[in-house]
C-alpha cells in the first residue's frame, strides 16, 4: 500500500528541474510553455495526491471502535448539544 | 503617491468590512465551546471539518501581502516572481505525508504548538524554547506586513494617514480576543469568496481589454529587460537554480510557520488534513493567476513608482468604482484572517512554551487561556508599532528572513516526527548555526533571499535558507555522533501515536452537532 506514496514524488521531479520547461514554445492560448506547463501541474499534483489519499485510506470504522482505542479525549467545556 | 478619494469604492469597502467585523464577534458562539480553555480559544476545539479547514488554511496561507507582493515581484522582475506557483504545488504532497503525523501525536498529547511536540519528543526545554522563539520571531514581521497590505489598498482609495490601520487593527484585536480561532475561520469563508470572485473577474475581463494573453506576454517580454535590474519572461542559466531552490526551500518552510500549524491542528482528524492537501491546490491556481496580473499591469501600461501599487492601480483603471471597493475589501479582509491566526499562533507559543515553561509552570487552564488572549493583543500592538514607527522595508526584509529562520526548525519538527536519531543538543546547536548563517547570508546580499556560494571554484546561486539548512543538518549530525547515547532526554510519545492513516479523529455524533 505504501508504494502509492511514490506518486507524490512526481510533482517534485516535474517542477524542480527547470530546464525541463524553461522554453517559449509550444504556446497554448497565448501562454508560453513555461507558464502553462506549471499551471498544468496544479490539477495533476492534486489528482495524484487524491489517488494516494484514496489508495492509502483505511477502511471506515465505527465510533465504538474509536472509543475502545481510548484516544485523547478533548475537553469540551460548554459543548452545545 | 497620491490617489483621488473614491466615495463609492470606500462605501462598498466599509460595508464589507463591517460585515466581517460582525462575523468576527458572532464566531464566539459558533461550534460553541468554553473559550476559557486554550484548546478552544486557540485551536477552535480541534473540530473543524474539511470545508472549514480548507477555507481557514487557504485564508491563512495566501495572505493579503501575498496578493500584493507576488504580482508586484512579477511586475518588476518577471519570471523569478513566478516561483510562487511551483512552491505552492509541491508543498501539498510534502505536507500530505508529514502533517497528519503531527496532528496524530498532537491530538493524543494535547499539544497546541510545534514546540509542545518537540518538548515532549526530545524532553529538552532549551530546544523547545528555540523552536518557540523562532516561530514568534518569524511571525511578528509577517503580521506587520498584513497591515502594509491594508495600508496599500486604503491609500489607493485616497484615504491617507495611519488612522485606518489603527482602527482596523483595534477591531481585529477585539474579536480575536473575544472569539479566538473561530473568528478567522468564519471570516475566511467571506474572504476567500471575495478573493475568488475578484481574481476570476480580473483575469477574464481585463486581458480582453489589453489585447489578450498573447499580447500580455509579448509586452512583458519587451518591457522586463529594460527594468533597472533586468528581468526576463523565462528564467535562464543560473537563475534556474535560484528558481528551483526558492520553490523547494519555501515549500519545506511553509508549514513550519506557527499559523500554518495552528490551522492544521484545529482540524478534527488527520483525514481532514489529508483531504485538504488534495483540494488546497485550488488556491495555488488562484495564486498563479494573481501573479500573472503583474504582466497584465505591464501590458496595460500601468504607471506606478512603487510596484506594490501595480495591481491596485490596475483595478482602479479597469473596474467600476463599486467593484474596485469590492476587490480592495477582498484584499483588506484577506489581511485580517492571517493576522488573526498569526497572533493566535504566536500567543499559543508564548503561553505554552515560555510562560508555562519558565514563569508559572502550574498555571490553571483558565490562566493559560487568559495569558494567550492578552498576548494576542500585545503581539498586534507590537506589529502596529512596527509599521507606524519603522520603515516598511524592515518588515519586508524580516519577513524574507522569516522563511530562512523557519526552515531551521525542520530537523527538530519534521525529522523529529520520524526519528529520534538526532541528539537534542545537536538539533539545538545546528539550529543556532543555521539561524546565524542564514541571517548573515541574506544580510550580505542586501536582504535578497538567494546567495551566491562558492563551492570548489564554481558559484552556485541558490536560496540561502537551503544552504543554512545543510549546515544545520551537518552540525546536528556531527554532534549527535559525538554525544551518542549520553544525556538523552525522555520521549513521552510512542511509535503507535504517529499513525498518519488511522481514521481516529472523526467526531462522535454529539460533537458534530455542536453548531449553536
Amino acid at each position: 500500500m505504501r508504494r502509492w506514496y511514490l506518486l507524490l514524488a512526481l510533482p517534485f521531479l516535474g517542477l524542480l528541474y527547470p530546464p525541463l520547461y524553461t522554453t517559449d514554445s509550444p504556446e497554448l492560448f497565448g501562454f508560453p510553455f513555461f507558464y502553462w506547463y506549471q499551471f498544468a501541474w496544479v490539477p495533476v499534483a492534486s489528482i495524484l495526491t487524491w489517488i494516494v489519499y484514496r489508495k492509502t485510506k483505511p477502511p471506515e470504522r465505527g465510533p465504538a471502535e474509536e472509543r475502545r482505542e481510548g484516544r485523547f479525549v478533548r475537553r469540551e467545556g460548554g459543548e452545545a448539544t | 503617491m497620491s490617489f483621488p478619494v473614491d466615495g463609492v469604492a470606500l462605501a462598498v469597502f466599509c460595508a464589507l468590512f463591517a460585515l466581517v467585523t460582525g462575523l468576527g464577534f458572532v464566531a464566539a458562539r459558533w461550534k460553541r465551546g468554553d473559550l476559557n480553555l486554550i484548546d478552544e480559544w486557540g485551536l477552535g476545539g480541534r473540530r473543524f471539518g474539511t470545508i472549514v479547514t480548507w477555507f481557514l488554511l487557504g485564508g491563512d496561507l495566501y495572505t493579503a501581502y501575498t496578493f500584493i507582493a507576488v504580482p508586484a515581484l512579477v511586475f518588476g522582475a518577471g519570471a523569478m516572481g513566478f516561483f510562487a506557483l511551483p512552491y505552492t504545488i509541491i508543498v501539498y504532497p510534502f505536507v500530505f505525508l508529514v502533517m497528519p503525523r503531527l496532528w496524530s501525536v498532537a491530538s493524543r498529547h494535547g499539544y497546541v504548538t510545534s514546540a509542545d511536540f518537540v518538548r515532549g519528543r526530545f524532553g529538552n526545554r532549551e530546544l523547545s524554547t528555540a523552536i518557540a522563539f523562532t516561530g514568534i520571531l518569524a511571525t511578528m514581521p509577517y503580521i506587520a506586513l498584513q497591515l502594509v497590505g491594508i495600508q496599500v489598498v486604503v491609500q489607493a482609495m485616497g484615504v491617507h494617514g495611519d488612522w485606518p490601520i489603527i482602527v482596523a487593527f483595534a477591531i481585529l484585536a477585539a474579536y480575536t480576543y473575544n472569539s479566538g480561532l473561530r473568528a478567522p475561520a468564519l471570516i475566511a469563508l467571506v474572504k476567500d469568496t471575495l478573493i475568488y470572485a475578484t481574481v476570476l473577474v480580473a483575469v477574464i475581463y481585463i486581458p480582453g481589454k489589453v489585447g489578450g494573453w498573447g499580447n500580455i506576454f509579448d509586452s512583458a517580454a519587451k518591457v522586463l529587460p529594460t527594468r533597472d535590474t533586468p528581468g526576463a519572461l523565462i528564467p535562464e542559466g543560473p537563475a534556474q537554480v535560484a528558481y528551483a531552490t526558492l520553490a523547494l526551500g519555501s515549500a519545506l518552510a511553509l508549514f513550519l510557520y506557527p499559523h500554518a500549524i495552528t490551522s492544521v491542528l484545529s482540524a478534527r482528524s488527520q483525514q481532514v488534513v489529508r483531504r485538504n492537501m488534495t483540494i488546497l491546490p485550488a488556491y495555488s491556481f488562484l495564486l498563479g493567476l494573481i501573479a500573472l496580473l503583474g504582466y497584465v499591469a505591464i501590458a496595460a501600461k500601468v504607471d506606478v513608482t512603487d510596484p506594490n501599487f501595480a495591481v491596485p492601480q490596475l483595478f482602479i483603471d479597469f473596474f467600476p468604482s463599486w467593484f474596485t471597493g469590492f476587490a480592495f475589501a477582498a484584499i483588506a479582509i484577506g489581511a485580517l484572517v492571517p493576522a488573526a491566526v498569526m497572533s493566535i499562533a504566536a500567543a499559543n507559543l508564548f503561553t505554552r512554551n515560555l510562560w508555562k515553561e519558565y514563569v508559572h509552570p502550574d498555571c490553571s487552564d483558565h490562566e493559560e487561556a487568559q495569558v494567550a488572549k492578552i498576548v494576542s493583543l500585545v503581539v498586534k500592538v507590537g506589529a502596529l508599532a512596527f509599521v507606524l514607527f519603522l520603515p516598511n522595508e524592515y518588515a519586508i526584509d524580516l519577513q524574507l528572513l522569516g522563511g530562512v529562520w523557519m526552515l531551521q526548525t525542520l530537523p527538530s519538527v519534521v525529522i523529529g516526527l520520524y526519528t529520534r536519531w538526532f541528539h537534542h543538543w545537536g538539533l539545538a546547536i545546528g539550529w543556532l548555526v543555521g539561524m546565524v548563517l542564514g541571517t548573515l547570508m541574506a544580510e550580505s546580499q542586501d536582504f535578497k533571499s538567494v546567495y551566491p556560494l562558492d563551492i570548489f571554484g564554481t558559484t552556485i546561486t541558490a536560496y540561502a535558507a537551503l544552504f543554512a539548512l545543510v549546515a544545520n543538518l551537518a552540525i546536528a549530525a556531527a554532534i549527535t555522533l559525538a554525544l551518542g547515547r549520553r544525556s538523552r532526554g525522555p520521549d513521552e510519545t510512542r511509535a503507535d501515536e504517529y499513525d498518519e492513516l488511522a481514521e481516529t479523529g472523526e467526531p462522535a455524533p454529539t460533537v458534530s452537532a455542536g453548531v449553536a
